[in-house]
C-alpha cells in the first residue's frame, strides 16, 4: 500500500482483503462469525477473496441440516455472497482431496487452487484475516 | 513477503503443517505460544522444520520457549526473538497471516 | 508504522490475549502507532470489568484498560459478538432491557465495520486467536 493511497482516506482506498477459513462449522463459532465479517466487509468495497482450506472446506458442504442441534444452518448464506459482490471463493485442492471431496460436494461454485497457486494468491494480499 | 505465525502444537493440530504447505519460499514463519513445540530437536516433526528452513526463515518467540522449559532443545537454525523482534518482523513483512 | 490488532480469544483460557498485549506494548515501546485493537469472538470477554482474578495473577482486563489510558488506545469490542456473550455498556444494557452492564474502562462497543476499517487504515493487521 503506497502512501498516496493511504492519504486518500477510507473512501478511496481499495486493498486486497483475504479471509482464510480453516475451521469447520458448528463445533465452534468461528465459521459463522467469519462469515459475518465478510458480509459487513462487503460494504467497504474492497478487493475481497475468501479462501477455504483444511476443515474450512466443511463450511461449504452440501446437505447441512442443523435442526437436531438447535443451531441456525448458515450454509445458504455462502450462496448469497455473490449478491454482496463477494465473488472470489477459493478452495484448496489438497484439502479437498484429503477429505475425499470434490467441488461437486460444495454448496457454491468455487475455484479450486493447488497449494502452490494458493501461496501466490495469499502472497499478493494486503490484509489477511484468519478465522 | 508474508509473516506467518503458528501458535499450535504440531502434535495436536494441523496448523504448522498447513502453514508449511501454504507459505511461499522466502517467507518468514514465527512460532509462538504452543507453536514453539514445533521448534524442537528430536521430535517427529523436526525434519519437516529442517526441510522448511532450507527455503524459509523460521523464528520462535523466546519468552514462549523459556516459559515451557524447552530452551535447551531448540533446533539449530531457528532464530529466537522477543516481542520487540516480533514487532520488527511484522513491520518488515507486507502482511501477517495467523495460522489459528 | 500503523498497526491494528485483532484479538479473537478471551482472557485466561487461551494465551492469545497475553500475546496480543505483549505485542502491543512492544510495538508502542518501539514508537509504532496502534490504530485500534478489535476484540472479536470470545475476545470480547477481555472487556468485562467484572473479571476478578486472584490477586497474585495478572489482571488481563485492567492491563488493557491501563494501557489504553496511558497510550490513548482505541479498544473496540464487537457488538454482535458481545451481545451473544453478555458484554454490554450502559447504553447496550438499557437498549436490551438488562439490569446491569459490565464493559471495562477504556473499551467501547461498536460494529464489525471497525475491524474492516482497521484493515483498510492500518499498514499491518496482526491477529491473535486460537
Amino acid at each position: 500500500m503506497s502512501e498516496e493511497m493511504m492519504e486518500e482516506g477510507g473512501g478511496g482506498v481499495i486493498k486486497k482483503f483475504c479471509y482464510i477459513n480453516r475451521k469447520a462449522p458448528y463445533g465452534t463459532i468461528y465459521a459463522l462469525e467469519s462469515l459475518e465479517v465478510v458480509l459487513i466487509g462487503a460494504a467497504f468495497e474492497q478487493d475481497v477473496s475468501v479462501v477455504f482450506a483444511d476443515d474450512g472446506i466443511y463450511q461449504l458442504t452440501k446437505g447441512q441440516d442443523t435442526a437436531g442441534i438447535e443451531m441456525k444452518n448458515f450454509s445458504p448464506t455462502y450462496r448469497a455472497l455473490e449478491m454482496y459482490d463477494v465473488e472470489k471463493l477459493y478452495v484448496e485442492k489438497e484439502s479437498l482431496e484429503e477429505r475425499g471431496m470434490t467441488a461437486d460436494d460444495l454448496i457454491v461454485p468455487v475455484e479450486v487452487l493447488s497449494s502452490a497457486q494458493l501461496q501466490d494468491l495469499m502472497e499478493d494480499q494486503d490484509v489477511v484475516l484468519s478465522f | 513477503m508474508l509473516l506467518h505465525t503458528v501458535n499450535k502444537s504440531p502434535f495436536q493440530h494441523a496448523a504448522l503443517g498447513s502453514c508449511l504447505r501454504l507459505s511461499k519460499d522466502g517467507s518468514a514463519i514465527l512460532l509462538i505460544e504452543d507453536g514453539v513445540y514445533g521448534a524442537l530437536k528430536g521430535t517427529k516433526i523436526s525434519s519437516d522444520i529442517e526441510n522448511a528452513m532450507k527455503t524459509k526463515k523460521v523464528y520462535a518467540l523466546e519468552p514462549d520457549i523459556k516459559a515451557r522449559g524447552v530452551q535447551d532443545r531448540v533446533l539449530d537454525g531457528i532464530t529466537l526473538i522477543d516481542y520487540a523482534g516480533f514487532v520488527d518482523l511484522a513491520a518488515e513483512n507486507k502482511a501477517v497471516e495467523a495460522w489459528l | 508504522m500503523k498497526f491494528g490488532i485483532l484479538v479473537s480469544e478471551g482472557p485466561y483460557t487461551h494465551q492469545a490475549a497475553d500475546s496480543a498485549y505483549l505485542f502491543t506494548k512492544a510495538a508502542l515501546e518501539k514508537g509504532h502507532e496502534i490504530y485500534r485493537i478489535f476484540f472479536y469472538h470470545d475476545g470480547v470477554n477481555n472487556g468485562t470489568r467484572l473479571t476478578t482474578p486472584p490477586q497474585d495473577e495478572r489482571h488481563i482486563v485492567n492491563r488493557w484498560s491501563e494501557l489504553a489510558e496511558k497510550h490513548k488506545l482505541d479498544l473496540v469490542v464487537c457488538v454482535a459478538a458481545a451481545q451473544r456473550r453478555g458484554i454490554a455498556d450502559a447504553e447496550e444494557a438499557k437498549r436490551n432491557g438488562k439490569d446491569g452492564d459490565n464493559l471495562a474502562p477504556g473499551f467501547r462497543i461498536s460494529g464489525l465495520g471497525q475491524l474492516v476499517e482497521a484493515g483498510i487504515q492500518c499498514e499491518r493487521l496482526v491477529t491473535f486467536g486460537d
